[in-house]
């Protein structure tokens, strides 16, 4: 792959001349401009500031996810009037959330956790509230029947049952951060990956770009793997869902 | 003392009619008895046993067991589903301990009493096993010892096997008679089956439909352990069936359309049948 690149590059750049060396990256440049970024410290500090934010806007979003999405399901009024809005919120790109986020925060830090909050709050309070409807009756009526009530059985039942649902949108949830977070470091952050990227166009370095746009796919697949793959395929060998 | 089911009556009212599912049912069920409702499908007899489990409340009427009227359902009185509704999230043996941990029994008594009651069932080889490793019978087994567990004076049955190959049903049906005997547990056992209901019955229920209603008691008194093979048995249960073939039919004429005969079903006629006549 990485030779079929490197080739591509000398010869539409340096043999052909079709594109601009600002518009064409080589995998050496961007390997180069990896080590350099590396070496002069931006890219650790970029990537500590952006995890940092993810991992507080990611924890604050789990809570207000999960409280949100039991309360919905426990008060049938407030389902009834508000899960189409959050529906509706949901189909909302995060970064839309921005220009309000900037109105209420300032150009500052918070608006960036807000947008990152924003964007995963609601994926995973739809995530428990159709986890928790779907759980089978019968479970709960086992339940019942060995003398489980009130909370035992949200514990011990409801909780475990709809837990391959919940698992599925907190990582849905964590991509939906994940851009937020991007897009929203982008436009204002002074420090973090997104930072970092828009100083690479800003300098027309498409180096740099494509050097931190492919930071952000490893840690996106990083965590992807590493967190969420565990977690599922756990569930997946208890549920006996593998194929073979 | 025991099981008192008095006057139990249920409707169910749906947009287009109004349903009796039970009808002043009254029953006194003794301690230890091995109690089996038969029926027609739609009579109720699920109903019923829902509402002595507490999982569902009757219109009018009472349930008490041992003098105190139920109200919700308890550990007092374990139930086996037709489906096993074993937990997949966690082991057989957890699954087994279940109703342990919601009584707060210590963890290391629990696990004994769980491996004890997996191996009435045969199954201790399994007890670290997922749910979706095991077969459909096995399944039934670990309900069964989950149930037992529970150490209640009642176990409710709402055709636990029916679900279940014909050979493995066999088994299951042999084994339950003798945990039973075992045990010494009151038994309320639904299911379609005759025999199933006369092989392991103290007393079999015949159930009318629309209204669910009690038809007549039949008291089995044959020695135990009985076999299918018995004349006997065979003899009961053509008894029995007398008695519920006429329920069955009302209850699919009900649903079928109304040229439907029973009678006229049972032989393959055809007018143009010229019994091999020309070969």
């Amino acid at each position: 792959m990485i030779t079929i690149w490197e080739l591509v590059y000398r010869l539409t750049v340096d043999v052909l001349g079709i594109w601009k060396p600002y518009v064409f990256p080589s995998p050496i440049e961007v390997f180069k401009t990896f080590k350099h970024l590396l070496s002069n410290n931006i890219l650790i500090v970029a990537i500590i500031a952006s995890m940092q934010r993810i991992i507080i806007g990611y924890l604050i979003s789990l809570i207000l996810g999960i409280v949100l999405g039991l309360v919905i399901v426990r008060y049938k009024y407030i389902d009834e009037n508000v899960s189409a809005l959050i529906l509706g919120i949901q189909t909302l790109p995060s970064i839309c959330w921005l220009p309000f986020a900037v109105l209420w925060f300032g150009l500052n830090d918070s608006a960036i956790l807000f947008v990152t909050t924003i964007g995963s709050t609601f994926a995973i309070t739809i995530a428990i509230q159709s986890g928790i409807k779907n759980v089978n009756p019968l479970y709960i009526r086992a339940a019942k029947t060995m003398g489980a009530n009130g909370l035992n059985i949200y514990w011990n039942v409801i909780m475990p049952a709809s837990l391959p649902t919940i698992v599925s949108g907190m990582k849905q949830g964590w991509s939906f951060a994940w851009r937020a977070l991007m897009a929203g470091e982008m436009l204002f952050a002074t420090v973090g990956l997104g930072q970092v990227l828009i100083v690479g166009r800003d300098v027309a370095d498409i180096s740099q770009v494509v050097a931190v746009m492919i930071v952000i796919i490893l840690l996106g697949l990083l965590v992807d793997k590493l967190i969420f793959g565990k977690i599922e395929a756990n569930i997946r060998y208890r549920w006996g869902l593998n194929s073979n | 003392m025991g099981l008192i089911i008095e006057n139990i009556s249920k409707k169910f009212i749906s947009k287009h009619n109004q349903m009796h599912a039970l009808e002043e049912v009254n029953l006194n069920i003794n301690d230890g008895e091995f109690i089996c409702i038969v029926g027609p499908s739609g009579c109720g007899k699920s109903t019923l046993l829902n509402v002595v489990a507490g999982l569902e409340k009757s219109c009018e009427g009472r349930v008490c067991l041992n003098g105190n009227v139920i109200n919700g359902a308890g550990p007092d009185r374990a139930v086996m589903f037709q489906e096993s509704a074993l937990f997949p999230w966690i082991k057989v043996i957890d699954n087994v301990e279940f109703g342990m941990k919601m009584a707060g029994v210590p963890r290391e008594e629990r696990r004994n009493r769980a491996l004890k009651y997996l191996k009435m069932v045969h199954l201790t080889k399994f007890q670290n096993s997922y749910i979706h490793e095991l077969s459909g019978g096995m399944k039934q087994r670990v309900a069964l010892a989950r149930a037992l567990t529970l150490d209640s004076k009642v176990l409710l049955m709402d055709e636990p096997f029916a679900a279940l190959d014909s050979q493995t049903k066999t088994i299951l049906q042999i084994e339950l008679q003798q945990i039973w005997w075992e045990t010494k547990k009151t038994i309320i056992f639904i299911t379609h089956n005759v025999e199933e209901a006369v092989l392991l019955a103290d007393r079999v229920i015949v159930m009318s439909a629309n209204p669910g209603k009690i038809k007549k008691e039949f008291n089995i008194q044959l020695a135990r352990p009985r076999k299918f093979e018995s004349v006997d048995l065979t003899y009961l249960v053509a008894d029995i069936m007398k008695e519920l073939i006429s329920e069955v039919e009302k209850v699919a004429k009900f649903e079928y359309d109304s040229d439907w005969n029973m009678e006229a079903d049972t032989i393959l006629s055809d007018i143009d049948n010229n019994l091999g006549a020309g070969l």
